[in-house]
C-alpha cells in the first residue's frame, strides 16, 4: 500500500505542469499479478517510445502506476485517486471483468477514459470505455465453429469448462445458445464450473472421457489463470489427446503456457486476435522492441521475452489514444472520445486495426492456433479480414433491441 | 477416405515401382498443398508401404520436415537430406520453415503410421499400432487389418485386431458379417466401441441385429462402470494422499507442539521452490542425470524447508510458546514475508517444474481407467513419509523426547530432555515434512509464491478433524475428506462439493470439537 503510493507521487512538481499524466491501473501483486504485471510493463514501453519521438502534443507523458492487489474495490478506490487527486489524462487497465464492473462506475461518475486490453464477454457499452480487447463474436464464436468444421474435426458433443465467475458463465450462455441455434441438443452440451484456484481436475478429465464415449467432442475451456496448469497436465497424463477431445481455451497464451511442460499438450487450441509466432514486419520489430526493453530495465522473464494478445491489446490502445489526443489538439475526454471513432493503427498482428466509428470496440482478426512442443502458437486458421464487435451478442435474447453505441456521448463538431 | 482406398487397392496390387515415381509429386503435396491435400499425399505413402514412405510419415511426424524453397528436407540435428532423393544436403539452408501439422493431418498420420506398423516384426510396435487403431480405424484399412490378423501370434494383439475388424465389418459388411461382428463385440472394453454401437443402433432398422446390439451394449456399459467407479476411488485416494502429505507437517507443528503455524503453507512453497532449483541445476549440470533430478530434490527440499523452519523457531516463535494468539499473527506476518521473498527473487510468475519421464503419462488399468504415474508414485511417497514419520516418533530418542516434551514440558525438562532443543528439531521436522509436500506438489500443480496459500486451509481442516496431536487422525481425515469431496463431485460439481464439505467440517467441529480423535486421559498443559 505504502509502495503503491509511494509510486503514485508525482516525480517533480516543477515537471507536472509540462507533462501529460497517463494512469496505469494493473495488478502487481495477488492472484492476477501473472497476467496483469506485463500489461503494466508494455505500457510503460509504448509511454518511454512515444516519449523518445517527442511526446504528444509537444508534452511528454508522465505514468502513474498504482497496484489495485487483484482486490476488486480496491480497483475503483486506485481509479478515482487517479483521477481526482492525479487528474491523469487517461487510464490504460483491468483484466478480470469483475475488476472493470468495479471501476466503471467511478470513471462514468467523474467522466474518466479508460482503455481495458483483455477479451471479455461482452453485455457492456460505456463511452468512457474503450475495449481494445475481443467481443465474443471476435473469439469464442469464430473457435467454436472452426471446431464443428470438418478442418477442426467435426465435432458434435460439447463440454463448456470455466471458472465460476461473469466471464466464463456469460461466455457459455452465448455459446450454448449459438450451439443451439446451429441444432445441437441439449443432452450434447455439459456445462461445468469449478472454483478460482482449483487444482485436482481428475474427477473433470475422467468424466469428459465418459462424456466423449458419446460422440465428437470437444472442450471448450474459460478456465482463467493458473487452474490452466494443473488442467492440462492432468489431460497430459490421463492420455487424451488433441486429436481425441481437442480443447479450445480462451484464456491461455504464451505467458500462462510459460510454466507448463508443452509437450503432452500439443495440438489443444487457442483462438485469440495476435500469437507471438506470427511473422511479418510489424510483429518482428515489436518482439525485438519488448526484448530489449526487457534486458533493459530488468523484466523477470527478460531471458525469455514473451508477447500476447493482451499486451498487443494494450499496445494498440494507448498509440490509438495518442493519435485521437493528436487529432483533437488537447487531452479533454469528450473531445478526445470523438477524435477514437475511426482510428487506425498497424497492429503486430499484421492488420491495420480499426476503432469502430461508433461502438468503441476494435475490428479484429480472429486467429486460431495450435499448441507446439516449444510453448508458442500455430496458426491454423484465420479469419479472411477484421471482423467487427458486436457487444450485445445476438445470441442473448433482448439485446437486438439495444444500441451499437454508448449513451450519452457529446457530439463534437468541428 | 476414398482415397486411400482406391490407392490402398492399388498398392495391395504391390506396384512398388508406380509408387516410387510418384514420390517426388507426393512429397510436395504433403509439404505445400492445403490440408485436404496433404491428407491425400500421407494416404498415398501408406498405399506405398514401403521403408522410405514409412521414414517421411515419422519425419512429419516428429517435426523433422522442412520446406526451403522449393525443396523439402528431413532435418535430424545439423545434418539435413531432400526428402525426395534422398541426397544429403549441408550447409543448413537458412530460409528453412517447418511442415505445421494440424490435428487433423496428426490423426490422419497416427493411424498412417499405425496401419505400417501392425506388420513390425516388434510386439511393442505392434501392439502399440493395434492400439492406435482400436480408436478409429477407417473402413479402407480392413484388408490390412485381416492380413495382419492372420499373422499375428501374440493372443493381446489378436484380440485388438480381431475387435479392430468386428469394428470395421459392422460399418461395411453384410447383415451375417454385422450379427458376428456385433456379437464379437460385446467383449469389448473400449469406450469407443459405446460410441460405435450407439451410432449404429440409431441407423439400424434390422431387429435381430439391434436386440444383439442392444445385449453388447449393456455387456460394454457395465465393464465400463465397473473402470468409473474403480477412477473415484482412485482419484479420492490421491486427493486424501495430498492432503495428508500437505497436512502431515502440521500434525506435527500445531497437533503435537501447539503452534498455530500460519506460514505452514509458505513452508510448502518453499520446498517446491527447492525442487525447481534443483531441477534448474541438473539441467546446467548435468542434463543426462535429469530424469532423477528428484532423488536429489526430495531430500534437499526437506532440508531446505526444515533449516527455515529452525531458523523461524529460533529467531520468533519460541518467544511466542503458549500465546497462541500472537503467534498466529506472527506467523501470518512471516508467511507474507516469506511470499513477498519468493516474490522478489523469483518474479511473481509461475515457474516451470517439469516432471521427469518416468512421472510423466499413466498406466492403463481398465480400457477408461488411466492412473496416471505422478499421482500413483505421490501416494506411495505420503505412505513412506507417514511411515517414516511414525517410525521416528516412536522408535527413536528425538520421538520420545518429543512425545515427553508434548506431554509434560517441566517434567521433561526435569528429567534432563534439553526441551528447546528437541522443540527446534520437532520445528524443523514438521517444516522439513512441509517442504517434501511441495515437493510433491510441484510435480502436480503450479509453483508460485501463493502455492501455500491454497493448501493452508486444508491443511488446518484435516489436521483439526483427524483431531489434534494424533496422527491416525490426520491419516483418516486426509482419506476421509478426499473420498467426500470427489464423491459429491462426481454427483454435484466441484464447487457445491467444496462448499459441501466446509459446512460438513463446521457442523463436526460443532459437534465434536476434538475432532475424530481425542486424547484421552489428562489434559496436557496449557
Amino acid at each position: 500500500m505504502a509502495l503503491a503510493c509511494g509510486l503514485a507521487v508525482p516525480a517533480a512538481p516543477a515537471l507536472a505542469q509540462a507533462t501529460i499524466k497517463v494512469g496505469v491501473l494493473h495488478s502487481l501483486s495477488g492472484t492476477m499479478a501473472i497476467s496483469e504485471t506485463v500489461l503494466k510493463d508494455v505500457t510503460l514501453m509504448a509511454i518511454e517510445e512515444i516519449n523518445a519521438k517527442g511526446g504528444v502534443l509537444g508534452k511528454k507523458l508522465e505514468a502513474v502506476v498504482v497496484d489495485p492487489a487483484s482486490n476488486w474495490p480496491l480497483f475503483a478506490e486506485k481509479a478515482r485517486q487517479l483521477l481526482t487527486q492525479d487528474k491523469v489524462a487517461v487510464v490504460f487497465g483491468c483484466w478480470t471483468s469483475v475488476s472493470r464492473k468495479s471501476v466503471l462506475p467511478v470513471f462514468e461518475e467523474l467522466n474518466g477514459l479508460l482503455f481495458y486490453p483483455v477479451q471479455y464477454e461482452g453485455e457492456e457499452l460505456s463511452k468512457n470505455v474503450f475495449y481494445t480487447g475481443a467481443a465474443p463474436n471476435q473469439q469464442a464464436i469464430p473457435a467454436v465453429e472452426y471446431l464443428m468444421s470438418a478442418e477442426g474435426g467435426g465435432a458434435k458433443r460439447w463440454v463448456l469448462l470455466g471458472t465460476d465467475y461473469v466471464y466464463p458463465r456469460t461466455t457459455n450462455k452465448i455459446l450454448r445458445a449459438f450451439l443451439k441455434s446451429k441444432g445441437v441438443d441439449e443432452k450434447d452440451i455439459d456445462e461445468k464450473y469449478t472454483p478460482f484456484g482449483h487444482s485436482d481436475y481428475q474427477t473433470i478429465v475422467a468424466d469428459i472421457k465418459k462424456f466423449s464415449g458419446g460422440g465428437k467432442t470437444a472442450v471448450v475451456s474459460t478456465i482463467n489463470g493458473d487452474s490452466n496448469v494443473p488442467f492440462y497436465k492432468e489431460l497430459g497424463n490421463q492420455g487424451l489427446k488433441a486429436t481425441d477431445v481437442p480443447v479450445v481455451a480462451f484464456s491461455v497464451g504464451e505467458e500462462e503456457l510459460r510454466g507448463v511442460d508443452t509437450k503432452p499438450l500439443v495440438g489443444h487450441l487457442a483462438a485469440w486476435n495476435y500469437f507471438m509466432s506470427q511473422k511479418n514486419p510489424v510483429n518482428d520489430e515489436w518482439k525485438k522492441e519488448w526484448a530489449t526493453y526487457a534486458k533493459k530495465t530488468k523484466l523477470a522473464n527478460a531471458s525469455k521475452p514473451l508477447t500476447n494478445d493482451p499486451m498487443e491489446a494494450a499496445w494498440i490502445g494507448i498509440h490509438m489514444w495518442k493519435q485521437a489526443v493528436e487529432k483533437a489538439k488537447t487531452t479533454d475526454v469528450d473531445n478526445v472520445i470523438s477524435a477514437m471513432a475511426g482510428q487506425t493503427f498497424k497492429a503486430p498482428s499484421g492488420i491495420t486495426s480499426m476503432m469502430d466509428p461508433k461502438n468503441h470496440h476494435l475490428h479484429k482478426a480472429v486467429f486460431i492456433g495450435e499448441v507446439k512442443s516449444d510453448g508458442q502458437f500455430n496458426v491454423v486458421w484465420k479469419t479472411a479480414g477484421p471482423v467487427k464487435a458486436k457487444p450485445w451478442s445476438p445470441f442473448i435474447a433482448g439485446n437486438d433491441k439495444k444500441k451499437d453505441e454508448p449513451d450519452g456521448k457529446t457530439i463534437i463538431t468541428k | 477416405m476414398r482415397i486411400l482406398l482406391i490407392v490402398l487397392t492399388f498398392a495391395l496390387g504391390s506396384c512398388a515401382s508406380a509408387a516410387l515415381a510418384q514420390d517426388a509429386k507426393t512429397v510436395e503435396k504433403l509439404a505445400f498443398g492445403e490440408s485436404a491435400e496433404k491428407v491425400e499425399a500421407v494416404a498415398a505413402l501408406v498405399a506405398a508401404g514401403d521403408e522410405k514412405s514409412a521414414a517421411l510419415l515419422q519425419a512429419l511426424a516428429d517435426g523433422e520436415l522442412y520446406t526451403a524453397g522449393k525443396r523439402v528436407l528431413i532435418v535430424r540435428g545439423e545434418d539435413a537430406m531432400d526428402a525426395a532423393t534422398g541426397v544429403k544436403v549441408a550447409p543448413l539452408p537458412e530460409d528453412r520453415e517447418e511442415i505445421t501439422v494440424n490435428n487433423r493431418l496428426r490423426r490422419e498420420l497416427g493411424r498412417a503410421l499405425a496401419a505400417l506398423k501392425l506388420v513390425s516384426p516388434e510386439r511393442g510396435a505392434r501392439f502399440a499400432a493395434a492400439r492406435e487403431l482400436a480408436g478409429g480405424a477407417e473402413p479402407a484399412m480392413l484388408p490390412l487389418v485381416k492380413k495382419a490378423l492372420a499373422k499375428e501370434t501374440d493372443s493381446a494383439i489378436k484380440r485388438l485386431l480381431d475387435q479392430i475388424a468386428a469394428a470395421l465389418e459392422l460399418k461395411a459388411g453384410d447383415r451375417e458379417a454385422r450379427l458376428a461382428a456385433v456379437r464379437k463385440l460385446a467383449a469389448s472394453h473400449n469406450s469407443n466401441t459405446k460410441t460405435l454401437l450407439l451410432s449404429f443402433l440409431e441407423a439400424e432398422k434390422d431387429e435381430d441385429l439391434r436386440v444383439e446390439a442392444q445385449k453388447s451394449l449393456r455387456e460394454i456399459e457395465g465393464r465400463l462402470a465397473w473402470g468409473e467407479r474403480a477412477g473415484i476411488v482412485f482419484t479420492s485416494i490421491s486427493l486424501g494422499s495430498i492432503l495428508l502429505l500437505a497436512a502431515l507437517g502440521l500434525a506435527i507443528t500445531y497437533g503435537l507442539m501447539g503452534v498455530i503455524n500460519m506460514a505452514h503453507g509458505e513452508l510448502i512453497m518453499v520446498g517446491a521452490y527447492t525442487t525447481y532449483m534443483v531441477q534448474n541445476l541438473f539441467r546446467g549440470h548435468a542434463p543426462g542425470a535429469f530424469d532423477w533430478y528428484l532423488a536429489c530434490a526430495v531430500p534437499a527440499s526437506f532440508m531446505v524447508a526444515a533449516l527455515v523452519g529452525m531458523a523461524l523457531e529460533r529467531s520468533v516463535i519460541r518467544w511466542l510458546y503458549g500465546r497462541p494468539l500472537e503467534t498466529l499473527l506472527a506467523t501470518w506476518g512471516i508467511s507474507l514475508a516469506l511470499i513477498q521473498g519468493v516474490r522478489t527473487i523469483f518474479g511473481a510468475a509461475n515457474v516451470q517444474v517439469e516432471n521427469p519421464v518416468w512421472m510423466s503419462g499413466g498406466i492403463e488399468v481398465l480400457a477408461n481407467v488411466v492412473l496416471p504415474w505422478s499421482r500413483t508414485i505421490i501416494i506411495f511417497f505420503a505412505a513412506a513419509v507417514l511411515g517414516g514419520i511414525w517410525l521416528l516418533l516412536t522408535k527413536t530418542r528425538l520421538g520420545l523426547f518429543v512425545r515427553g516434551v508434548t506431554q509434560n514440558r517441566a517434567m521433561a525438562s526435569c528429567v534432563g530432555v534439553p526441551t528447546a532443543r528437541v522443540d527446534t528439531l520437532a520445528f524443523g521436522l514438521g517444516s522439513g515434512i512441509a517442504g517434501l509436500a511441495g515437493c510433491a506438489l510441484s510435480q502436480i500443480g503450479n509453483v508460485g509464491p501463493d502455492l501455500g496459500q491454497a493448501y493452508i486451509v486444508d491443511s488446518f481442516m484435516v489436521v483439526v478433524l483427524g483431531g489434534v496431536g494424533q496422527l491416525a487422525g490426520t491419516v483418516y481425515a486426509a482419506l476421509g475428506l478426499g473420498f467426500a469431496n470427489k464423491l459429491l463431485e462426481a454427483w454435484q460439481g466441484a464447487v457445491l462439493a467444496k462448499i459441501a464439505v466446509l459446512v460438513f467440517i463446521i457442523f463436526f467441529i460443532q459437534r465434536r470439537p476434538q475432532g475424530m480423535f481425542a486424547l484421552k486421559g489428562r489434559a496436557v498443559e496449557v
